[in-house]
């Protein structure tokens, strides 16, 4: 039998990732379906591609969807959130210009410490810097702006530009932007085009971030449940793939292919292994959990975690909160668990969680025995009870 | 506030940029300003105060002036993508012909669908004459593979063209591929092997 095509817009990330592998790997054709990958030139382009249904699904950040729900951004269809298709996988980026001078005052660059890390750029630096991100409404910005108001640098220690990853080279050496924040491969892209030097990676910010989402409009999720659940299935169990040690160099080959990223495999594996180069000088770091598709029921999506996006979103453009009740219809906990119930993937017993409270590999309550959640700690060490009143 | 339209244009091509002009002059009164490059985008759109912005939805330049959608973005005014309900049908006709419009708040419907309707018209000629183009350079790309590969079977096998091109087309048919496929294949190939 002919498979059923799902057309998908993604943006040619590594954490597109599972789409590009379910569609590779066999996973979306063993449940009868075809995907047809559209990559977009932009988020703008991918979420209205989505919203006014040119694609049926889409990679999205995962703010975005929020955002709509919030009526930001121009765009008031209902998304769906039905899968976290990634955590972490960001990294923050200075200029050469602000490399030297971070040296010359003897900063380590351990990539790991965000506290020391905030100090050292606030005494380097005369004014507020400029970070550029890819987009308004993403986890890029969210981190960034935790981070600085929790430190050094302060709430207006920053300015945050929006500054499409290709361009970023340009606007840092045009000293439009003095730093970045930005996901792979285009981080290890401008440290090897001698653009900038990476810093920190996202998860030294907040260990576990959802990062990019499996996004549908909430009235195709309603009238095709049944492709959805395939959907669905396939790019999860492309997830559990990704996470073998043993295939990254597979996948990197995959991914780098023109028809995808378009940039050699090493740049690929980098993100893929978490083994990053941050300088031009050759240092090396090792980051654990840099990038997570599966473990640590990496998947799910917390109400817990949008709220926490919502939160932010407030904060950041002053918007009307979501309630509750509007959050559980963004962040599909229900269809997550209707339709990944059957495949064995394990879900938890609860749909949110104390944001920031596990600090080692914790198992919890769920359906099918145990699953054990990965640390998901603040660099403050602060926790966020969705439930607070 | 004059009655003109003020119509930000976000795009590289010169020519292209002219002919929307042109086209925007002839359909309504309004201030056209064409932006070509996007250094700084979002802060030169913004200090023009338009009503529309008119941009190629394929251009990566277009998330920097998604800010100018927000209440405390760089605008007087917050714009929306172009997507009132009244007009739904128009906004699914701008992503087809490829453009994407942003829209302050409060303007009429009946303003809006002058320009979009012409914007519409025009950008669908522009991703026409686009695809045409990239068809072209394809099938030229392809015929040039074919002829390398033509080559080298003349040479390895002492056979004529015509032979050459029918052992490809015949290979092709047998393995249910297209001959470029199989011409890129043996390009690639000897390539490897040579």
């Amino acid at each position: 039998m002919k498979p059923v095509e799902i057309s998908v817009a993604y943006m040619p990330l590594v954490d597109a990732a599972p789409l590009i592998i379910a569609q590779e790997m066999g996973f979306a054709q063993s449940e009868g379906i075809a995907l047809n990958l559209i990559a977009a030139p932009s988020w703008s382009s991918v979420r209205d591609m989505l919203a006014f249904g040119r694609v049926d699904a889409a990679h999205l950040l995962s703010p975005v969807p929020i955002a709509s729900a919030m009526r930001m951004g121009g765009v008031s269809t209902q998304i769906s959130a039905v899968s976290v298709l990634s955590v972490n996988g960001n990294v923050i980026g200075v200029s050469r210009a602000l490399e030297a001078k971070l040296r010359d005052a003897g900063y380590p660059f351990d990539f790991a410490d965000p506290v020391a890390a905030s100090a050292a750029l606030a005494a380097v630096s005369d004014g507020p810097l400029t970070f550029g991100v890819p987009f308004p409404f993403s986890m890029h910005v969210a981190l960034l702006r935790y981070w600085a108001e929790g430190t050094s640098l302060g709430r207006d220690g920053i300015r945050i530009r929006t500054v499409p990853p290709p361009l970023m080279a340009n606007a840092l050496a045009a000293g439009d932007v003095d730093a970045f924040c930005v996901g792979e491969p285009w981080g290890s892209v401008a440290m090897e085009t001698g653009a900038g030097a990476l810093i920190l990676p996202g998860r030294a910010i907040w260990n576990f971030a959802p990062e990019k989402v499996l996004s549908v409009r909430t009235d195709w999720a309603e009238t095709e449940p049944d492709l959805l659940g395939r959907l669905m299935r396939a790019v999860w169990r492309a997830g559990r793939w990704l996470s073998h040690p043993d295939v990254k160099a597979t996948a990197s080959d995959l991914l780098s292919r023109k028809a995808y990223l378009d940039v050699s495999a090493e740049l690929i594996d980098r993100a893929l292994s978490g083994h990053l180069s941050i300088t031009h000088r050759g240092d090396h770091r090792a980051v654990p959990g840099f990038l997570e598709f599966y473990a640590g029921a990496a998947t799910f999506p917390w109400r817990s975690q949008a709220k926490w996006i919502m939160e932010r979103l407030v904060q950041e453009h002053g918007a009307e909160p979501l309630s509750d009740a509007q959050i559980a219809r963004v962040f599909r906990t229900d269809l997550h668990r209707r339709h990944l119930a059957s495949v064995g993937c394990d879900l938890p017993g609860a749909s949110s969680k104390v944001e920031g409270a596990i600090l080692a590999p914790t198992a919890v309550a769920s359906a099918a025995g145990e699953i054990t959640l990965h640390p998901d700690r603040f660099f403050d060490g602060k926790v966020f009870d969705p439930d607070r009143l | 506030m004059t009655n003109e339209l003020r119509i930000v244009v976000v795009e590289q091509d010169q020519d292209r940029a002219l002919a929307i002009v042109d086209a925007l002059k002839d359909a309504c009164a309004c201030d056209v300003l064409v932006i070509a490059n996007a250094d700084s985008l979002a802060r030169r759109v913004a200090a023009f105060q338009p009503d529309i912005v008119l941009i190629d939805i394929d251009n990566p330049t277009r998330d920097m002036l998604e800010e100018m959608t927000l209440a405390s973005g760089p605008l007087e005014r917050p714009v929306a993508m172009f997507v009132s309900s009244e007009a739904g049908g128009l906004a699914q006709a701008a992503i087809e012909a490829g453009v994407s419009a942003y829209v302050v708040d409060g303007l009429s419907p009946t303003r809006v669908k002058s320009v979009m309707d012409t914007a519409i018209a025009r950008f669908s000629i522009v991703r026409q004459m686009r695809e045409e183009l990239a068809e072209t350079r394809r099938a030229l790309e392809e015929r040039k593979v074919i002829d390398r590969a033509k080559g080298m079977l003349m040479k390895a096998k002492g056979i004529d063209e015509e032979a050459a091109y029918a052992l490809l087309r015949k290979t092709a048919m047998d393995r249910g591929r297209r001959v470029a496929d199989v011409a890129e294949a043996l390009v690639t190939a000897a390539g490897l092997l040579g």
